[in-house]
């Protein structure tokens, strides 16, 4: 059973007590990665916020979609159905909206990103010219899942896109910073994980006991700014190999 | 950040292979990208509490396989639901599905079950455990909830509220045995359509439902990964978006992963659907060689069967045999 709210919005059924909004520009497929959808999707998210109190139990934004999860002891599908269309109808695609911006230290080197080389070769560029178009980019959060605090950004240069590893490593260090084909990432917590690692970042991306508990939220805009060694150990950061004695709870 | 020290309950002697402290599960931190958690059994951890006269999401314990010992500091009232483990209380059997009263100093044992996977060990009032982000739900990957985040080790001690001797209020209560639901070694899984599915072709959808899966070695509270007949997608990847308890995820091998409590939040693969919660508890009973079939439910048939299983739930009368 598939919905049109709009020419930008599409529903379907995701599960008993779920319901799946998937967005796209007009007429396009919704498998693109792009600002204004992701500014639709938050927009979206944030109306479904203010008008449901009790009855939707979650919600997931991402990308271009957002899964909308209900209490079935209050509303069903049906009724739902027709209040998502009646609250979306009207909220169009919009203009990239500006999130407030967020500077991450990264200390980017061969002992912090033992990718860099491999990264290099497959963009023929120099080891420098990698770091450097890292952080010449404004990213955007665009979904946060998969772990606690992992933050989706997006999209790195094309010259410095990389592919994840074939075999997944059994250990990322928290902190490391990596790229996985246009995404990159903070890895929040010590975690298996595919990604190519180009550094490390010091900042907590998720814990628990700080307000707020992550630095970063969908739709803010994210910037790396190199740190060296130094600077890297002064705001607290930790190498790999102290990481991998350490033992992470 | 805990309970104050001297806070009285349950001290752990023997953790068992995996006891976790569960509520009915967290829910509104998905923005933070943490999962829901709670009882996977949600069935047998909803009667362990109506049992102790609990609300239905009061914190208990989920104990996986058996193992867990236990030595009451206070008199109180607990139950026992779920799989077959074999229950003492100072080596006296004793009968699960019913609420009893235990003292202090009794010794509370779960042998290993024969059959079924899960059993939650519920005390009248509730464990009392500081909730994180809105839950007491143990989510291991997460490193979040329970006592410290973790599964429960030797020597952990869970607060309870005691009950005074002259306590008249104590009924003991009991389920009927012909009320009680059946654990065994195949289950059916009805699915509703959904997700990606129009990305499986009938033919290949007919096959999923139409053919017979065993449970690999890869099941947990994560998700139960399946081994039978392969079913292919026309496409290999989406852009990741939101996981609802229950989806069917079909990654490139073909073979089904139904993802459950402790899932991912976000992800990449499609999804042909997802299993109704009632028989994810079910599911989540199983274990290796085990095996399930997927039958295709519209959402409508969902609902009604949603409604129709709180309705047996709230209206099944207990025995107060005190």
């Amino acid at each position: 059973m598939s919905t049109l709210i709009n020419e930008c919005i599409r529903l379907e059924i995701a599960g008993e007590n779920s319901l799946m909004l998937y967005f796209s520009d007009k007429g396009q497929e919704s498998s693109v990665i792009t600002p204004n959808i992701s500014s639709h999707v938050q927009q979206a998210d944030q109306l479904i916020r203010e008008h449901f109190k009790t009855e939707i139990v979650d919600l997931i934004p991402s990308y271009a979609s957002i899964l909308v999860v209900f209490n079935l002891g209050e509303i069903d599908h049906h009724n739902l159905r027709n209040k998502l269309k009646r609250l979306l109808k009207q909220c169009n695609s919009v203009s990239n909206t500006q999130g407030r911006l967020v500077e991450l230290p990264a200390y980017y080197s061969l002992e912090s990103g033992m990718d860099l080389p491999r990264i290099a070769k497959h963009a023929k560029l120099t080891i420098e010219q990698v770091i450097t178009l890292h952080q010449t980019q404004e990213y955007r959060v665009y979904a946060i899942g998969f772990a606690p605090g992992f933050a989706y950004l997006g999209e790195v240069d094309d010259r410095i896109a990389m592919p994840r590893l074939t075999t997944p490593r059994l250990k990322v260090p928290k902190g490391a910073i990596a790229i996985a084909d246009r995404q990159t990432a903070v890895y929040p917590a010590q975690s298996p994980g595919g990604w190519n690692l180009i550094g490390l970042c010091p900042v907590d991306m998720f814990n628990a006991q700080a307000k707020p508990t992550m630095p970063v939220e969908v739709g803010d805009r994210v910037k790396f700014i190199a740190i060296d060694k130094q600077q890297y150990l002064e705001l607290g950061g930790n190498l790999p190999n102290q990481v991998s004695s350490h033992d992470y709870k | 950040m805990t309970i104050s020290k001297n806070a009285l309950g349950f001290i752990v002697t023997n953790a068992g292979v995996l006891s976790l402290i569960q509520d009915a599960g967290r829910f509104g931190a998905f923005n933070l990208g943490l999962t829901n958690g709670g009882p996977a059994d949600s069935l047998a951890f909803y009667w362990a509490n109506r049992l102790c006269g609990n609300e239905l999401g009061a914190t208990a314990i989920e104990i996986s396989l058996g193992g867990l010992e236990l030595i009451a500091q206070v008199n109180c009232v607990i139950a026992v639901t779920g799989a077959p483990m074999p229950l003492s209380i100072n080596g006296l059997p004793q009968t699960c599905w019913q609420s009893f009263l235990v003292k202090a100093g009794d010794t509370i044992q779960l042998g290993f079950t024969p059959l079924g996977v899960r059993c939650y060990l519920a005390v009248a009032g509730g464990f009392t455990i500081k909730p994180s982000f809105g839950s007491t739900a143990t989510v291991c990957r997460e490193s979040v909830g329970g006592l410290n985040g973790g599964k429960l080790v030797k020597h952990d001690v869970l607060a309870c509220r005691a009950m005074s001797k002259s306590d008249s209020s104590i009924k003991q209560l009991m389920l009927a045995e012909n009320d009680q639901p059946q654990y065994g070694d195949e289950v059916q899984l009805h699915t509703v359509l959904g997700y990606q599915q129009a990305n499986f072709s009938s033919i290949e959808k007919r096959l999923f439902f139409s053919n017979e899966y065993q449970i690999s070695q890869h099941w947990d509270r994560m998700g139960y990964r399946l081994q039978g007949r392969a079913v292919k997608s026309d496409i290999d990847g989406i852009l990741s978006e939101g996981i609802c308890y229950g989806a069917v995820q079909i990654p490139a091998n073909g073979q089904p992963i139904v993802l459950l409590n402790d899932r991912q939040t976000i992800g990449g693969y499609p999804k042909i659907g997802s299993v109704i919660s009632q028989d994810c508890a079910k599911i989540s009973q199983l274990r290796q060689g085990d095996k399930v079939c997927f039958e295709p439910i519209s959402m409508s048939q969902a609902d009604n069967m949603f409604h129709l299983n709180l309705r047996r739930f709230t209206q099944t009368k207990l025995i107060n045999y005190s």
